[in-house]
């Protein structure tokens, strides 16, 4: 049976489970969400959205969509994959349970960082106004998510407040007994003149397939600020497809980076969408790829109102065999004055068997607009690495300096040194360098 | 120390170097003149390794070794400094951080630890000094935005950094204002000994004012066709090329 196929058979009995414990308006929500799914099914290579990324592969494949196994997990075994060095709350799920040993929750008055789970039972004001809200109901992936999801991380800042420490999501995948699916869910409310810093992962631990299909809601009220960090560094036996959608009202700052070093296949859907003036966004990303990686970026920014701007950094290097995907859209709608929009997308290509398909879609129906757009596609420039190796910098080292050099930019709105560090070395890493690479200024 | 023997060399099929002979001993400067197209850059290039090059024929021995077959890293660890023509911006790499790492991988190469950070400092400083090269440019990207006399000094930096045996000089004179060009040749005469070499590659006799060479050779249609003191630059200077060619078309 195709997983498709396993995944619409499997919910009637799923949702039977659900209504006990759960509202009936959440009932509601997952029936609706299923027949999108059902009518859709997984999106295909015939779907212009995805015309570059098959899921073909994962549908053939037998994952069972709940895991009935979990290695017995140290905050040592952990370590690795977390910002290290400062102090964090961390929510922490291993097969797509909340693991409460490993992790530091938050509930606070002002603020709590803590397991969907209990919100989905808890029922509370504001899991009711937000959740299902923000994402895309349309969008099959998101339809399936919202079907299934039962557990993920729930961040809510009240107004005016301040989460003091930096938010550590992990999702772990233990079970290596078999090939497994799982849907994770996150919301995160930000109110006014709130401010949150989120860093999130998904790391398998499991010799078999892993696909996770991801929805992340955020809710950006007036004035606030917020960042959200992914990093996206997992086994090449993982498929993770990211449905990322931020709401912001006036005035507010909201940042989504995303740092993509490996993964059998990644799909970034990222929505922004201004809904208050004078509001900003920022979308930096570092896609550093080899063997036969893909990572599919698909980003809509939709200026709906005045004043806003919105800035897109995507910088690739596509090594070996990988292969990449940038999809840019910006909507300027008809009153969307003033509208200040600006995306890049720079790569490099360092061998002939790797690839980028790169489109910027721009569709502007306001007339007094800033607007650019750029792409270019490049290979490193021999004559720079003779100049280097002249002075006996070995041809590994002076590519990886070109590289690094390559990718400036994107890592300029971190504010915490730990994260930036934690990213340099993820680069130095990859790119197999004991160097000193320090961020470039341009 | 350098011994180039029936050189030949062709790039995309052409040749450039047509069986050329040059033996440079250590505490010698020697000069490299001659018209566009001659071949001098390449001359520099392919003793420097660069790749593109194809050597057709001959020899290059560096310290009674055959260097044909080393890297331009590995060159550069025996001891082998090309100052290029058109110093190459690299937007993003620091001086500091390059040269650093340019450094300690030829101490590596040496089996040597990496210099500790003060002295590395200590070292830097003082070769700054001698190219009155100012103290913000070490955190500036190599190369990039600095104007043609910031790019030479920078290069004689580096020379001085990395301590070669022998420099190449690919005209370090163009593009320099007669301070820019003072300081870069001061900087050269200083970092001059009896154990290392140089080896100017020029148009002009103004930088042979500064640097005197104890050689002069002429390289005319890839072969060196006349060698002589620092007299024969001034003659050139003054009668141009043609005489030369006259007489080995004669």
């Amino acid at each position: 049976m195709k997983l498709q196929d396993k995944l619409i058979h499997s919910f009637e009995k799923f949702a039977q489970n659900k209504q006990e414990s759960e509202t009936e308006h959440l009932s509601k929500l997952r029936a609706k969400a299923m027949a999108t799914f059902t009518a859709q099914g997984f999106p295909t290579t015939k779907d212009e959205e995805w015309k570059y990324t098959s899921l073909n592969k994962n549908n053939k494949r037998d994952y069972a969509l709940e895991s009935d196994f979990s290695l017995d997990l140290t905050p040592e075994d952990v370590e690795g994959f977390l910002c290290t060095g400062l102090d964090s709350y961390k929510l922490i799920f291993v097969d797509g349970v909340f693991n409460p040993s490993l992790s530091s929750t938050a509930l606070q008055d002002t603020f709590s960082v803590t397991s969907l789970k209990e919100a989905f039972q808890g029922n509370t004001e504001v899991f009711n106004q937000h959740y299902g809200s923000l994402a895309d109901a349309k969008l099959s992936m998101v339809a399936l998510n919202t079907a299934f999801a039962e557990e993920g991380a729930f961040v809510h800042v009240k107004a005016g407040a301040v989460v003091d420490k930096l938010v550590q999501i992990l999702y772990i995948n233990s079970d290596s007994t078999k090939a497994v699916m799982s849907q994770v869910r996150n919301l995160f409310v930000v109110e006014d003149r709130a401010e949150v810093q989120i860093l999130e992962r998904h790391q398998s631990l499991s010799d078999d397939y892993v696909f996770t299909n991801v929805v992340t809601e955020s809710s950006v009220g007036n004035e606030a600020n917020f960042k959200h960090f992914k990093i996206q560094n997992d086994l090449d036996t993982t498929t993770l497809v990211d449905g990322t959608f931020v709401k912001q009202g006036a005035k507010s700052s909201a940042l989504v980076d995303t740092y993509s070093f490996s993964g059998e296949l990644t799909r970034n859907n990222l929505h922004f969408e201004f809904a208050g003036e004078h509001a900003e966004a920022h979308m930096d990303a570092i896609t550093l790829l080899k063997g036969a990686t893909l990572v599919d970026h698909h980003t809509f920014v939709d200026h709906a109102v005045p004043n806003c701007q919105s800035n897109q950094l995507y910088k690739g290097i596509y090594d070996e065999k990988s292969k990449g995907v940038f999809n840019g859209k910006v909507m300027v709608r008809k009153d969307a004055q003033k509208t200040n929009a600006f995306q890049q997308n720079n790569n490099l290509l360092l061998t002939d068997f790797a690839s980028i398909d790169t489109k910027p879609q721009l569709e502007i129906f306001a007339d007094d607009v800033a607007c650019s757009h750029g792409c270019t596609i490049g290979q490193l420039d021999d004559e720079a690495l003779f100049y280097m190796q002249s002075r006996g910098i070995p041809m590994k080292e002076a590519k990886a300096f070109l590289m690094f050099a390559f990718a400036g930019g994107t890592l300029k709105n971190i504010t915490i040194p730990q994260l930036k560090e934690q990213l340099i070395n993820l680069v130095a890493y990859e790119l197999k360098v004991d160097l000193e690479l320090n961020e470039a200024t341009h | 120390m350098l011994k180039i023997q029936d050189l030949k060399v062709e790039i995309e099929g052409k040749e450039i170097i047509k069986g050329l002979n040059l033996e440079i001993n250590k505490g010698e400067v020697h000069a490299i003149m001659g018209p566009n197209g001659a071949g001098k850059s390449t001359l520099s290039a392919v003793i420097a390794g660069r790749e593109e090059y194809e050597v057709t024929g001959g020899t290059i021995e560096f310290d009674g070794k055959d260097i044909m077959d080393l890297a331009p890293e590995e060159r550069a660890h025996a001891g082998v400094f090309l100052s290029f023509q058109y110093p190459v911006e690299i937007p993003g790499v620091s001086v500091t951080n390059f040269i650093k790492t340019a450094l300690n991988e030829s101490r590596k190469a040496r089996g040597l630890d990496p210099m500790p950070a003060k002295d590395l400092l200590k070292l830097m400083r003082a070769k700054q000094q001698l190219l009155e090269m100012d103290k913000q440019f070490m955190s500036r990207s190599i190369n990039e935005g600095f104007s043609g006399g910031e790019k030479k000094r920078n290069e004689i930096f580096q020379m001085a950094m990395l301590d070669p045996k022998l420099a190449i000089l690919d005209e370090t004179d163009s593009g320099l204002d007669i301070d820019a060009l003072r300081i870069v040749a001061n900087g050269v005469n200083k970092l001059k000994n009896q154990d290392n070499a140089v080896m100017v590659i020029t148009h002009y006799q103004r930088l042979l004012d500064h640097i005197i060479p104890d050689f002069v050779h002429v390289l005319y249609d890839g072969k060196i066709v006349k060698s002589g003191d620092k007299t024969l630059a001034l003659e050139l200077e003054k009668r141009g090329y043609d005489w030369i060619k006259q007489e080995i078309e004669a």
